[in-house]
């Protein structure tokens, strides 16, 4: 087992050291959000909307207001002064920042209670009462009221989407057609670590403690929400309970907890409920898709058509446009691609774990599938026919792709060949048994970032960066580039991250982290290393440079008193190949524009092939999943240990996705229905098996300098399309939307 | 959660006179705290605001959480844990559908907490009811209306339900002590005394708000199964979304006396998942009984079980699941290697 944890790391990839962080955690030890002790707090509790859609007629307070240590109750009547910050500006998100008296969606925050105590907070959160006009509301597809627009018109982000080629006629005159829709669900992150906020203010410099992927675009969202000049605001968030996108962007609750700390001149803090999470940050929206797939009785793919429909809340136009990746997958041949958003009375999604692929993916590799088994293709053929070095749209090349390579090392793990492509023919007793298998994709993206390194004398090593721990091992892969670069153990590297007053890093997001941070602590390494250069006559530089790989300490001591200095410090800005010159200045006020995937001069993108064996109850239809083999290649690996944990979790979660996760959503009402851990269901360790990953090397220089392609959303792709493959091929039974319950096998 | 007292008492005698004379069942500003792993929930989620709670821990477990077995048959003390009693070898051995409905009920953590008399009175997984956001709900509110009836109802009942209320009985154990016809031992205000458990769950009807047959203050005192020729080929199938710590979907408890011939000599059947309330399937029963048990046979005492089904628009899958969970636990109950 500890060998499974730890691989042996292959070509261009690195020591599968230990979380640095690791005993932190497991002790309790690493300080979260909530955790950090504050002089005299007052605790919060939030009141939210009981309807999606309508007016709060009448807000009683009064009952709370007599509970004993209630300090203040914040209603739309005392939070004017709260400055609007619009979606899309500085990352707000969710539909209404107003407390009142309109209400947009369900679990709208209406009020928050201040109290001495969290215990009288809540009491009194629990006797404010709503009065309300309710309106009808509009919850999801196949209601009356959704209003829909080709996304291209309204969305900020996603101006274009891609063509080329005339897919109807290619699509017309296809041997093979498949022509399918897709479905996939609600999902919400539920990290364990609950949102929180805590705000302090010092005079007016206010300090915030809150769990987020971006401490820069807090700092600068809350200054304007709160109207004050950035420097003055400190953002905090050293370690990250769970994110997956869920923490990424400015909610209305943070400036309500600030406001009332300068109201009450006290620290205010306010862990959100579990259900009121769900209503009050972001989501994963639902989806449908229409593809159409057209191919050459030789397996040759000739057309592909994608339309989207993606639910977003009624003021902001939220779509994640998957077919930008989706469309460069394959050798296409003539493409066209759609995405439309479907407005409701819902709060505005946002980004979760792969936002764009998780979706289009798993219904792209869903169609793949049908294609094979119309055509009379192995699946695994098929893509082989399929494989490009070229994005079919532009005919870019791609910087690297491994992915055949990834195919071939996950079918002989998990013996593919046994296979007997007719569905329904394997079965062991009372279960069949099935093989699917999908491709895993996800773009590389990079970011600019800042960093600043001091060495010390001694070897001792500082790294700072606003990064993020999220529990991406970023604590860990960051020291392991220092301690590489300035050849010193890592046990001498310190690393500092999540703080505001750091140089900055983009948001963790879009899985940039190593990319990004590590680029810039590379760089400021480097720096070091030619100061200490420079310190020696030209004729020793080439050693010293060197010194790194060389004898170290006493190579680096003689470089220091030669220097006649203490440490040396350097701070170094990277702005990747294709950024902006002002990008770094950008970051700084709280914007992060990255580059990479389908953008650059080149495709970068990492991939992966994953290969699901089902087993399904003859009777009463239960899927269990005895055993999944994924491999996967992303450029340098940084720590095989982490990277292998990544990709463990991205299997088990997209399982999760295939056959559990749904947020359930009461449609005559417009709320969700199961808003807790208990109801929204995630697998237990009895529901997962064999998990197998396999590291396949791959090595690229032109994705970024640190040569390493983000992984942490590439294990969750395809793995939804995999098992719905695999519950075919048992069964016989193509099941087109998540997740996949027992209710949908019933039926043959 | 709202502010309580909270009384410790340590006999059954005093329990009951701290209780006093007060309203029955869940809307009484009483009520007894044992394991405390729905009260309390229930209390979180400022369902349940009871003013006072009585901590009945205390009580005396060498006569209150025991289990006796002899050649009488099985007593269960109501404060012995679910984790005691499924862990028990001569449950395991000789009541394995007993040991089994406990076994696959909620989480270790959460097994080791709860007793049995709580058990029994799990109150309903319904999200209407637990949530106090919704105004429709006549077990939470009565005359309020019942939200699942045009909600998301996916979990809930199919059988023995009304207008008024919809929702599932969510415990597993509860079907096999039905089952078994087990006897429920009372102790109360006006002394002892014992109730068939099939008379101690109120279908919702009119009044889904009064759920148990349990007089104010009443204590749940144990629980008697008679020794009977179908206890050792008994099983507990439950079938749910995933593979633990999750309620049933459809669950089937079965004790099967079997002559020659795979002939029915006796058979009890009761269903979980499906109900308002811990369901015995006697009509399956019937059509099963002095028959040849094979599938054709189950399949066609599995349609009785469900005749009189009432589905509403997320759990028509329940009544087909159903039938399959009964089929599936009929034949691997006559496939039992004794």
């Amino acid at each position: 087992m500890a060998a499974d944890a730890a691989p042996e790391p292959k070509a261009n990839m690195g020591q599968p050291v230990p979380r640095l962080d690791a005993r932190l955690k497991v002790t309790g030890e690493a300080r979260y959000a909530a955790d950090f002790p504050v002089g005299n707090p007052a605790y919060a509790f939030l009141v939210t909307s009981a309807i999606a859609k309508g007016r709060i007629i009448r807000l009683d307070t009064e009952s709370a207001r007599a509970v004993p240590g209630v300090l203040d109750i914040l209603t739309q009547d005392n939070t004017a002064e709260l400055k609007e910050v619009k979606f899309g500006s500085g990352g707000a998100s969710t539909s209404i920042q107003k407390l009142g008296p309109e209400i947009a969606h369900d679990g709208q925050i209406i009020a928050m209670v201040v109290a001495d105590t969290f215990e009288a907070a809540r009491e009194a959160a629990y006797k404010v009462k709503a009065t309300y006009a309710e309106d009808k509301p509009s919850a999801t597809f196949g209601d009356e009221g959704l209003k829909e627009e080709d996304a291209t018109k309204v969305s900020e982000r996603h101006k274009h989407v891609p063509k080329v080629g005339d897919a109807d006629a290619a699509l017309a005159s296809a041997d093979v057609l498949v022509d399918a829709e897709y479905g996939t669900p609600t999902q919400h992150h539920n990290p364990i670590e609950l949102f929180a906020t805590t705000c302090v203010w010092n005079g007016g410099q206010l300090t915030i403690y809150e769990p987020t992927q971006f401490v820069y675009g807090l700092k600068n969202s809350l200054a304007k929400k709160m109207d004050v000049a950035p420097e003055n605001v400190r953002a905090i968030s050293p370690y990250v309970g769970g994110a997956f996108g869920s923490k990424g962007q400015f909610t209305p609750r943070t400036g309500l907890v600030a406001l009332a700390a300068k109201k009450l001149n006290r620290p205010v803090k306010l862990v959100v409920t579990r259900d009121q999470g769900f209503t009050t940050a972001t989501y994963r929206a639902e989806t449908r898709h229409h593809i159409r797939l057209g191919a050459r009785r030789d397996g040759k793919i000739t057309g592909y058509s994608h339309e989207g429909w993606e639910i977003t809340s009624r003021p902001d136009a939220y779509v994640v446009a998957g077919v930008e990746d989706s469309a460069r997958i394959y050798g296409f041949g003539a493409v066209q691609t759609k995405v439309n958003a479907v407005h409701a009375d819902r709060n505005t999604p946002g980004f979760m774990r792969s936002p764009p692929v998780v979706p289009y993916i798993y219904a792209l590799e869903s169609a793949m599938d049908e294609l094979a088994a119309r055509l009379a293709i192995d699946p695994v053929e098929l893509r082989r026919i399929n494989d490009t070095m070229h994005d079919p749209i532009t005919g870019k090349p791609y910087s690297s792709r491994s992915l055949m390579r990834c195919y071939d090392e996950a079918a002989k793990a998990f013996d593919w060949s046994r296979r007997n492509p007719e569905p329904r023919s394997m079965r062991d007793g009372d279960w069949f048994i099935g093989l699917g298998c999908a491709t895993a994709v996800y773009p590389t993206h990079v970011g600019p970032a800042a960093a600043r390194v001091r060495m010390l004398a001694n070897g001792e090593v500082q790294v700072q960066i606003a990064a993020h721990e999220i529990g991406n091992g970023a604590y860990t892969v960051i020291g392991q580039m220092a301690a590489e670069r300035l050849g010193v153990p890592l046990s001498s590297v310190k690393v500092e991250l999540g703080d505001s007053s750091l140089p900055p890093a983009p948001v963790a997001g879009g899985s940039n982290t190593t990319a990004s941070a590590c680029s810039a602590v590379l760089k400021a390494c480097d720096a070091i290393r030619v100061r200490l250069a420079r310190s020696v006559a030209t004729t020793d530089r080439g050693r010293a440079a060197g010194f790194a790989a060389d004898n170290g300490q006493e190579m680096r001591a003689d470089l220091f008193r030669r220097l006649g200095v203490g440490a040396i410090e350097e701070y170094a800005e990277f702005i990747p190949r294709g950024g902006k010159p002002d990008a770094v200045k950008q970051l700084y006020a709280g914007q992060v524009a990255m580059t990479g995937g389908p953008n650059g001069e080149k495709l970068m993108y990492a991939f992966g092939a994953e290969f699901v064996e089902v087993r399904i109850n003859a009777l009463t239809r239960e899927i269990r999943v005895p055993r999944i083999v994924g491999a996967f290649a992303a450029g340098r690996l940084m720590n095989t240990r982490t990277a292998r944990s990544q990709y463990m979790g991205g299997m088990i979660w997209g399982i999760s996705s295939a056959l559990h996760e749904a947020t359930e959503i009461d449609k005559a009402r417009a709320r969700y229905v199961n808003d807790n851990l208990a109801d929204y269901l995630v697998p237990v360790n009895a529901d997962i098996d064999r998990v197998e990953v396999i590291l396949v090397p791959e090595e690229d220089h032109e994705v970024n300098p640190a040569g390493v392609k983000g992984i942490g959303e590439l294990a969750n792709v395809g793995t939804a399309a995999a098992v719905a493959n695999a519950v075919y091929h048992a069964i016989g039974i193509r099941i087109r939307e998540l997740p996949i319950r027992i209710e949908k096998l019933l039926d043959a | 959660m709202r502010p309580f007292t909270y009384e410790r008492v340590d006999s059954a005698t005093a329990a009951i006179a701290a209780f006093g004379a007060g309203a029955v069942g869940a809307a009484s500003e009483r009520q007894y705290l044992a394991g405390g792993t729905t009260l309390i929930d229930l209390m979180k989620l400022d369902v349940m605001r009871p003013q006072t709670v009585i901590d009945i821990n205390a009580l005396d477990r060498t006569a209150l959480g025991r289990v006796e077995t002899n050649d009488q048959g099985l007593r269960l003390g109501a404060l012995a844990h679910m984790s005691e009693v499924a862990d028990h070898p001569v449950i395991k051995r000789d009541y394995p559908m007993i040991a089994q409905s406990l076994e696959l009920a909620a989480s270790p953590q959460i097994r080791n907490m709860a007793t049995l008399g709580g058990n029994v009175l799990q109150r309903t997984r319904c999200p209407y009811f637990r949530d106090v956001s919704y105004a429709e709900c006549n077990k939470r509110i009565p005359g309020s209306g019942c939200a699942a009836l045009d909600g998301f109802n996916r979990s809930h009942a199919v059988l023995g339900v009304s207008d008024a209320c919809i929702a599932t009985y969510p415990g597993d154990f509860g079907q096999a002590l039905i089952a078994l016809d087990a006897m429920v031992e009372l102790r109360g205000r006006n002394g002892d005394r014992k109730l068939p458990f099939g008379a101690l769950h109120r279908p919702p009807g009119g009044n889904p708000e009064i759920e148990t047959a349990l007089l104010p203050g009443e204590i749940i005192t144990g629980f008697a199964i008679a020794a009977a020729p179908w206890l050792r080929r008994s099983l507990y199938l439950k079938i749910r979304d995933r593979q633990s710590y999750e309620f049933a979907l459809a669950s089937a408890a079965i004790a099967l006396d079997m002559g020659k011939n795979q002939i029915v000599q006796e058979v009890r059947i009761a269903l979980g998942g499906v109900a308002s309330v811990p369901w015995r399937a006697r009509s399956a029963e019937r059509a099963l009984q002095g028959r040849r048990l094979n599938e054709q046979t189950a399949r066609a005492a599995a349609d009785t079980a469900f005749a009189d089904a009432n589905p509403h628009e997320h759990n028509l899958f329940k009544v087909g699941l159903g039938k399959r969970t009964l089929v599936r636990a009929l034949l691997q109950a006559a496939t039992m290697e004794l």
